[in-house]
């Protein structure tokens, strides 16, 4: 049941910044590790996504870890029975190749995929994807490092590639050609708990009009706060910190309401 | 039985899947027959203008919209559903279907397009598919919105930087310019509402009886409604 409502008040009247949990996922469960050892069960990637929903998630990342191409099809069936039973917009990205993988996904039910080495190697993927899908359902992800104090360089392949690309050109470069969305994660801040990059994320948002989507540092709901102000973000994006029960979806909305970040 | 238009591009698993969970039953329409028969229409659209409208007319389905509208079938157009119904789109030049006076035009924001997320529904109209809606939150995907010529057929505004028209409703058809299938239980509500609304709604021409011409084809891409 809808609650009543009244008048829209004036502080409703913006786009509310984004909270989105990853999901990572191997073999058709949800596991986390770090730097793909010790993968840990967290569960079925359906009934979390479904749980998420319910407690105020605005949109979900699963990301396939494995990317083995015989798992391919564990994750479609993912795909499937999310898109039939959660109705909230859901990414999904990890070894995407070729639009015809894009193709795939998006009839299996996802709103969006998320390119990152491919693009990299070959950026008219974007191109294509925008031009057959439209640019709403394609997010290029970024893997930045930082090299120097306002300089960030793209890595690939999971984060142990170099690319000898600049981050922030990249992202001009992303949204040039058609992609719809940033997904940035910083290297050096991811699994920290330390908090998100805000100097890279605020550098990127600022080069680009699409939307940036931060990733990689969330250890306390005050860390989604600053890089949703701050960091200039528009969604953030975090796992183990849901994940792990420490800091609830919910409590963590409420915490950004309650310090003046336009949550829904 | 509701059919889903289908002209080839549209993603209508999402919508198929929420009716699915609400226990509607559904059909998806790809000829204009499938149309006649329909007690009730939804028209989920993605992408551009342009290649849609070619798409509907290489299947005669704009021609079988239009006459679906006029007998008054309950009508519900979702994201691009919503701007082809008026005349032209700025997006990509596109020739439209004509049921309502007005353009697309391009938001003009001085915040981010495209305008993605969750925003909230204002000054909303006393419509029983609106019902209850005032002030939730629904998910947008867009950097165009239908300019109506009459303001009459606004049922509700949204904010992103300027106001602009998030949904119309006249006669049998509503319009909204967000996605109810992927905006949580406020997006399945409204869905539910409209199931209810084709159910006990006599059947209501649009007061906005225009018969399509054939404009134009112009293609080019467009960046996704």
């Amino acid at each position: 049941m809808l609650p009543a409502r009244g008048k829209v008040d004036r502080e409703q009247r913006v786009l509310f910044k984004r909270i989105i949990p990853c999901l990572d996922v191997a073999g058709g469960r949800v596991v986390k590790g770090t730097h793909f050892r010790e993968l840990r069960d967290q569960g079925d990637p359906v009934a979390m996504a479904r749980t998420y929903s319910e407690q105020g998630a605005d949109e979900l990342v699963f990301l396939d870890i494995d990317a083995a191409p015989q798992q391919r099809a564990t994750l479609i069936e993912v795909v499937e029975r999310t898109a039939r039973e959660v109705f909230i917009p859901f990414t999904v990205g990890g070894g995407i190749r070729d639009v015809d993988e894009i193709n795939t996904l998006l009839r299996a039910g996802a709103d969006k995929v998320s390119i990152q080495t491919a693009a990299v190697q070959r950026p008219d993927l974007i191109t294509e994807g925008a031009r057959l899908f439209g640019s709403q359902c394609i997010v290029v992800a970024i893997d930045a490092k930082r090299e120097a104090d306002d300089r960030w360089q793209v890595y690939t392949h999971g984060g142990r590639q170099p690319s000898g690309l600049d981050a922030i050109e990249w992202a001009r470069a992303a949204q040039r050609r058609g992609g719809g969305e940033i997904l940035l994660t910083s290297i050096d801040a991811d699994g920290t708990r330390a908090g998100y990059d805000l100097a890279l994320t605020r550098a990127v948002a600022q080069a680009v009009q699409i939307p940036v989507i931060a990733s990689g540092g969330a250890g306390h709901p005050r860390d989604l706060a600053a890089v949703l102000t701050e960091g200039r973000a528009d969604a953030a994006l975090a796992a183990s910190i849901f994940h792990d029960g420490a800091y609830p979806l919910r409590q963590t909305k409420q915490y950004l309401k309650d310090h003046g970040v336009p949550v829904r | 039985m509701i059919a889903l238009v289908d002209y080839g591009a549209g993603n209508l698993r999402s919508v198929e899947n929420a009716l699915d969970a609400l226990g509607v039953e559904s059909a998806i329409a790809s000829e204009p027959e499938d149309l006649m028969r329909a007690d009730a229409i939804i028209f989920p659209g993605v992408g551009a203008a342009a290649p849609a409208m070619e798409a509907l007319r290489t299947r005669g389905l704009d021609r079988a919209l239009v006459d679906a509208v006029h007998r008054g079938t309950p009508f519900l157009g979702i994201c691009l559903g919503l701007q082809l119904l008026f005349d032209w789109s700025a997006e990509d030049g596109a020739s439209c279907l004509r049921i309502f006076g007005g353009t697309v035009e391009r938001l003009p924001t001085r915040e981010k397009l495209p305008h993605i997320g969750w925003n909230t529904l204002e000054r909303v109209a006393d419509h029983p598919v609106l019902n209850g809606m005032e002030g939730e939150a629904m998910y947008f995907v867009h950097s165009y919105v239908g300019v109506p010529q009459d303001r009459q057929l606004v049922a509700a505004e949204t904010t992103h930087g300027v106001p602009f028209v998030s949904a119309i409703a006249a006669g049998s058809m509503v319009a909204v310019q967000f996605h109810p299938e992927r905006s949580g239980t406020a997006g399945l509500k409204l869905l539910e509402n409209f199931v209810e609304f084709a159910r006990v709604q006599p059947p209501t021409p649009s007061p906005y009886p225009a018969l399509p011409k054939r404009g134009r084809h112009v293609t080019g891409k467009g960046e996704g409604g």
